[in-house]
């Protein structure tokens, strides 16, 4: 793994903690959603119905950029996004309750787990691909011409690079110099697509060129290589110098979304070796940083924390039916 | 080749005999796929996962394996390239079947969808045709919020230039499709996720039914008489209909008589159907599992008022209240046309 020379050893400790949080918390929901959907997988079934994208071995995108962002950037995802939602500081509670679909929840249980809105750290996502990226134009408009330093960052993964949306966004940002910063995943898979299926160019880095704006290509999934790129984007777009363009070469550890049989992956056999989590564990422990018994201790919290929220979530009571209608317009219900 | 023939008054087709052999309606829609490709070239398939995984729900599984890459296409997620594509092609004489896997996701292409597919035939005075069919899934009812679960069918609907053909059922599904893509116009074909009898969803008996193995044509634009009644009238479509039917034979044991007529599709919409129907009951309900406002809903009200409105003794409607699906259950059950709903519309009806 390539390491970054200025990193201080606090924040790769940091790193893989938020590292860790992230699978716990995606064990943790895998657990849940599948907990009571048998016999016969039924995807409408149990505690969290409905179609659920986890993102295990993609932690080290969200872990090396959450690192630079304040509660006060945005961040706009895709329909994969606990990882990067954790990063922001998305609250871990409200989160979890609003993927069981509980009055608690971010959205009161309307929007469920593709659609997370949190305003207190001005995270939002979409399900539909591509479409998250146009509004984090708007949101560093918005700081722009507040004369502020903050910046949007826009997530998405390497199938949403083919839409029209991408290109549109990559050429506004970079036409009124919006402090963005656009972080592709590419974790090979569009679905059942792999990506030399998809895409005419081998790394979505080059097409920053196009658009006039810089471009890097993180490769290795490697935490501290997407510190270091999302670091000088950042401070690139803080500085009012505009866009930027990072993709990052990570990987789809499970399913497209739970469920998914994976008959089509012709990679997964070598995908157990490339999971993010031990190479960056065993890298900070041959540096001497971590021991296993601080990294069980890194463990245990995160499962304290991850329990604490889906308790929450388990405890909180569903909406009420009648309640279905409000929240259609602000003044409330029209008739 | 067995293709019904239907006289303009007939509501109810006279079908092939449907036979013993029973196929899902995902299977259905694959067959009818299959079997226009190996009689004519220019048919192909293109779309998001359409090929080694076979469509998220199903409807083009082992079509690869058969008509290899070159003619089941997995395209990269850029629906405005192609579908236009879709398009281009079948101006120039191809036959596409192109998948955008739910149609919430048309959004994104709507211009390649209603300003090009749909007109092209029109601002060229005829002289162009565009054979092209456009499938999706629509529905909800599994907890997919508000970005996959809509129906839609109303909007395309509205816009004309385009055929909107939404089967409930196995036999409808095979034959529909078979017409949509001998059809020269472009057409969408929309099919529930509760219709297709998948494994992964909820299970629904109507989903798997009885399908004739030759190529036929369900003819695009005839309602179909699902069960016959004389109190109300049920119109209704898709995955309501499997709905009416559970609650028009639990009703029956209470002497109340429901006639449930599946619209098949929305363009062109059979409007004598409806008006026949509701000259026998004089009750008319209207189940509609897309937004309730500006709808399908209103169209086959307005069909009967404007025809012959003294038939008209109660009129009511279940559809999806104007707000995006809920994602919690609780809240999504509430908004859409559950069986619940149905019957107590109808005995509302019965009452009146
Ligand atoms: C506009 C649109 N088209 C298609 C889809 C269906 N869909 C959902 S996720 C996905 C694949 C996305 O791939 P990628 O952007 O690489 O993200 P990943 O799932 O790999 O994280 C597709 C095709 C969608 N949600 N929106």
């Amino acid at each position: 793994m390539t390491l970054y020379p200025e990193l201080t050893d606090d924040k790769r400790r940091e790193m893989l903690t938020t590292m860790v949080l992230i699978r716990t918390y995606e064990e943790a929901i895998l657990r849940e959603y599948h907990a009571d959907k048998s016999p016969g997988f039924d995807i409408g079934a149990g505690l969290v119905p409905g179609e659920m994208h986890l993102s295990a071995g993609q932690e080290p995108v969200a872990a090396g950029l959450g690192l630079h962002l304040t509660k006060d950037d945005a961040m706009t995802a895709s329909h994969r996004l606990h990882h990067v939602a954790i990063a922001k500081g998305v609250r871990l509670r409200e989160m979890t309750a609003e993927i069981f679909g509980r009055e608690t929840g971010l959205g009161r249980g309307r929007g469920g787990h593709m659609h997370l809105f949190d305003p207190e750290t001005h995270f939002s996502c979409s399900g539909i691909v591509g479409e998250g990226l146009p509004p984090a134009l708007g949101q560093a408009f918005a700081f722009q011409r507040r004369g502020t330093d903050r910046v949007a960052v826009a997530v998405a993964g390497e199938g949403a690079a083919n839409q029209g949306a991408f290109h549109e966004s990559l050429n506004l940002a970079a036409l009124w110099k919006l402090p963005v910063v656009f972080v592709i995943e590419d974790n090979d898979w569009g679905i059942s697509v792999p990506r030399a299926q998809s895409t005419s160019v081998t790394s979505n880095a080059v097409r920053g060129a196009a658009y006039g704006m810089p471009g890097i290509r993180v490769e290795e999934n490697s935490v501290e290589g997407v510190y270091e790129a999302a670091g000088e984007a950042i401070a690139r777009a803080r500085a009012g110098e505009g866009p930027s363009l990072i993709e990052v070469h990570t990987l789809r550890l499970w399913g497209h979304f739970e469920g998914d049989a994976q008959g089509y992956r012709t990679d997964l056999e070598g995908v157990p070796g490339r999971d993010p989590l031990p190479t960056y564990k065993n890298t900070l422990t041959s540096l001497g940083l971590i021991t296993d018994s601080d990294y069980a201790a890194m463990q245990s919290s995160a499962s304290e924390l991850v329990e604490d929220a889906i308790d929450f979530a388990k405890e909180s009571p569903t909406p009420n039916p009648a309640d279905a209608l409000k929240y259609v317009f602000a003044e409330g219900a029209l008739s | 080749m067995s293709t019904t023939i239907h006289t303009t008054s007939q509501a109810l087709p006279v079908e092939p005999e449907a036979g013993k052999r029973k196929l899902s309606t995902a299977k259905a829609i694959q067959e009818a796929i299959a079997q226009q490709m190996r009689t004519d070239d220019s048919v192909f398939v293109m779309g998001e996962d359409v090929g080694p995984y076979g469509g998220i729900f199903s409807s083009t599984t082992g079509l690869i394996e058969e008509f290899g890459p070159t003619r089941i296409i997995d395209t990269p997620i850029s629906e405005t390239a192609f579908i236009g594509t879709g398009i281009g092609a079948a101006v120039e004489g191809m036959r596409p079947i192109v998948e955008l896997m739910f149609v919430d996701f048309f959004g994104v292409c709507m211009d390649q969808i209603y300003n090009h597919m749909a007109k092209i035939h029109y601002e060229s005075g005829g002289n162009v045709q565009v054979p092209m069919v456009l499938m999706t899934a629509t529905g909800g009812g599994y907890s997919d919020g508000a970005q996959h679960s809509q129906s839609l069918w109303g909007t395309f609907a509205h816009l004309p230039g385009m055929k909107v053909v939404v089967p409930s059922s196995p036999y409808d599904a095979k034959g529909l499709m078979t017409a949509a893509i001998r059809s020269n116009d472009p057409v969408v074909f929309m099919f529930h996720k509760g219709v297709m009898g998948l494994g992964w969803m909820k299970k629904n008996k109507r989903s798997i039914g009885a399908v004739p193995e030759e190529p036929y044509e369900v003819p695009i634009g005839k309602a179909r008489v699902a069960r016959e009644g004389t109190d109300v009238t049920i119109v209704t479509l898709s995955l309501s209909v499997h709905h009416s039917l559970d609650v028009a034979e639990k009703l029956e044991k209470e002497g109340i008589s429901v006639e449930v007529i599946d619209l098949r599709s929305l363009v062109p919409l059979d409007r004598d159907a409806i008006v026949a129907s509701v000259s026998k009951t004089g009750r008319l309900i209207v189940v509609d599992e897309d937004y309730q406002s500006f709808g399908v809903s209103g169209e086959v009200i307005a069909s009967v008022a404007e025809r012959q409105p003294e038939l008209l003794k109660h009129v009511a409607r279940v559809c999806v209240p104007d707000v995006p699906l809920p994602y919690a259950s609780q809240l999504e059950y509430a908004v859409l046309p559950t069986p619940a709903r149905i019957e107590a519309a109808v005995r509302e009806a019965v009452a009146s």
